[in-house]
């Protein structure tokens, strides 16, 4: 669109840490900036954040918009969302990229209803490319693809946003690739204005209190996870057995977290982490394709399912269509007699 | 004191059941075989708008977008104890992505007129997008509060609710009117009301009633119904509903006062531009029998190539 020009990233933080997938996505913002001969801006806002800056530039972007004040401290929806729109209706960004993380699914929806613009959610590839409306005749160059599962399994929608830009697009944790830092490279830093009235502030934080994660999935080399086939809350415990037998962490597809069998911190898929182990252990799982985002490019896939025609087997490495009530005690056995010599 | 709450609710494909009766001979869902659900994290929203009624006092009113048999919804919300439903339904309202739905529902909001609250799912089970919440908060340019799993505290103008976000919990306070996005583990869900769901399980939206009529119609004349038919059917059986009081509001673009630019389609800045059907096929699955001999063989190999320890 004319007078629209530059790629954003969000540079997520908190406590002034960097969020992984910025630089995730800084690695995929300079990729769609170098194709669209462009600019990389990344986007911090916070309080005290402005060393950030060198980071960012490391990971690629030539410039960083800096947001430095008290009321930023610790993130609230409205300040967040009237720096950004300010910020984007003044320098006219074609992309606008954020995490979808708890952060960015509060504040992209605002921002983007704000400057009345097109956003797609949970995106697992972005790329350029050319567009034909047919209905209305019109050619578009150069377009942002948001590439994502739909629902109905098996699909994958490319989405795109002609007119109304900036092109936004939140982008999950572990989905892009994190690419190595230059600290040679050179950028500059911009301070944005922060221009905030009582009616901005809209919500008070009166009180937070952090919990650690009870898994880490992302750095596992081996998971075992279970599906709505295991049946019972109960009944993970022969998911958490073959885990503790193999030295593996724990998983699961969102209708196990759904059924309560186990929490939202073990849930792998395009709505809980994406994974790449070793070796996925996939018992029960139907093999949906949200659940597939999460974990296809995992180094070898065993399926364990008693429904032969399951998705899943599609694109595991090794599948074994039974009983995992039965299975999974066998293999128990068996990995512990071996392990016995 | 009392609070009136909008719950905004949307009827979706029960995509929680995927299982391979669903799936046809070509990798693909058959969409058909899949029921139409309250969309699950919508529920727990009208749960948490009916305690704080039932502590407080107040109304709950429903609000869904979608075709003729969204009506479902409204009884549902009914049974379990709203006060009031209210369909939005046409042609114009549909291919909308978010912007053009929250749009719409904010259109709605408006035309409800004073509101305490609004509350709604944390997103839809088909879409997964969570993103009309937010955008519906910004077009009434009131708060909002997403991921919340507990009311903490309401009264003096204000509400303060507890937000679940992923590495730990954080209570944000605002003034009403305030929107609320609530998650699935908030609370459980009430079933219906026996005696309530007697009272209004005949009710029915005009949209339902012509859609029944047509098929009828359609069905015994062995072709499509004559319009004027199908008219005469429908005032008949509107006017027999409305002496028991069981028409469902509904509502068109112009009940909203919505722009026609800005609602379904042609306010849609997204587009999908292609679908594609992805059966993955990657290297040939090697099955293994759930033996012992055979489980031993592929976990010997796995230790042998270092996959496992």
């Amino acid at each position: 669109m004319d007078g629209y020009d530059g790629v954003w990233v969000f540079a997520e933080q908190e406590d002034g840490k960097l969020a992984d997938v910025g630089l995730e996505l800084l690695s995929k913002g300079r990729e769609l900036a170098d194709r669209l001969k462009t600019k990389l801006s990344a986007v911090l806002l916070g309080d005290g954040v402005r060393g950030l800056s060198k980071m960012l530039i490391a990971h690629g972007a030539d410039e960083v918009l800096v947001a430095d004040d008290e009321r930023l401290g610790h993130y609230t929806v409205g300040p967040y969302t009237k720096v950004i729109c300010d910020a984007a209706r003044a320098r006219k960004p074609a992309i606008a990229v954020f995490g979808a993380t708890t952060i960015g699914r509060d504040l992209a929806p605002r921002v983007a209803s704000t400057l009345t613009c097109g956003l797609t959610a949970d995106c697992t590839d972005l790329q350029i490319g050319d567009y034909e409306d047919e209905k209305e005749s019109k050619s578009y160059n150069d377009l942002l693809y948001q590439i994502r599962p739909a629902f109905g399994g098996n699909i994958i929608a490319t989405i795109v946003n002609p007119l109304g830009w900036p092109q936004m697009a939140t982008v999950r944790e572990g989905v892009m690739k994190m690419g190595v830092p230059d600290s040679k490279r050179k950028g500059t830093v911009t301070e944005i204005d922060v221009v905030l009235d009582a009616e901005d502030l809209m919500t008070e934080v009166i009180e937070s209190e952090k919990v650690e994660k009870s898994v880490d999935l992302k750095g596992a080399q081996v998971i075992v996870s279970g599906g709505a086939g295991v049946g019972s809350r109960e009944n993970f415990k022969l998911i958490r057995d073959l885990a503790h037998t193999l030295g593996a962490a724990v998983g699961a597809s969102r209708a196990a977290v759904d059924g309560g069998f186990i929490d939202h911190d073990h849930q792998v898929g395009q709505t809980g982490t994406t994974v790449r182990p070793r070796l996925y252990i996939a018992c029960g799982i139907s093999g949906a394709i949200q659940h597939r985002a999460g974990m296809s490019e995992s180094g070898k896939i065993i399926a364990i399912n008693s429904d032969a025609k399951a998705p899943i087997f599609d694109i595991a490495h090794y599948g074994i269509v039974g009983d995992l009530n039965d299975v999974i005690p066998r293999m128990i056995e068996i990995y512990r007699k071996k392990s016995a010599h | 004191m009392g609070f009136d709450c909008i719950v905004l609710a949307k009827q979706v494909p029960d995509t929680a059941n995927i299982t391979g009766d669903a799936m046809k001979e070509d990798g693909t869902v058959n969409r058909a075989a899949l029921p139409a659900i309250f969309n699950p994290e919508d529920l727990n929203a009208l749960e948490m708008a009916l305690d704080i009624v039932e502590e407080h006092g107040g109304t709950v009113t429903l609000l869904t977008m979608g075709p003729p048999r969204a009506g479902e919804l409204l009884r549902q919300a009914l049974y379990r104890g709203a006060d009031r439903g209210v369909l939005l339904t046409d042609r114009r309202f549909a291919v909308g992505d978010t912007l053009a739905t929250s749009y719409t529902l904010a259109c709605a909001a408006k035309a409800i007129g004073t509101y305490d609250l609004v509350l709604c799912g944390r997103q839809a089970i088909d879409g997964d997008t969570a993103q009309v919440g937010p955008q519906t908060a910004e077009k009434l340019g009131i708060p909002q509060m997403t991921y919340v799993d507990k009311v903490v505290k309401l009264g003096d103008g204000k509400v303060q609710a507890r937000r679940s976000i992923g590495r730990g919990y954080e209570v944000v306070e605002a003034s009403l009117p305030c929107l609320l996005t609530v998650v699935g583990t908030a609370n459980e869900p009430r079933p219906p009301r026996a005696k309530l769901l007697m009272k209004y399980k005949h009710a029915l939206a005009p949209s339902e009633v012509e859609q029944d009529v047509m098929v009828e119609l359609s069905s015994k004349a062995g072709k499509k119904a004559d319009a004027d038919a199908v008219q005469a059917g429908v005032a008949g059986r509107i006017e027999a509903l409305r002496k028991k009081g069981l028409v469902l509001e509904e509502w068109k673009p112009e009940d909203i006062d919505a722009k026609l630019d800005r609602i379904g389609f042609t306010g849609s800045p997204t587009r999908v531009k292609n679908i594609e059907f992805v059966v993955i096929k990657g290297a040939e699955t090697k099955m293994v029998e759930p033996s012992d001999e055979g489980l031993g063989q592929l976990l010997r190999e796995l230790v042998a190539e270092h996959t496992l320890g």
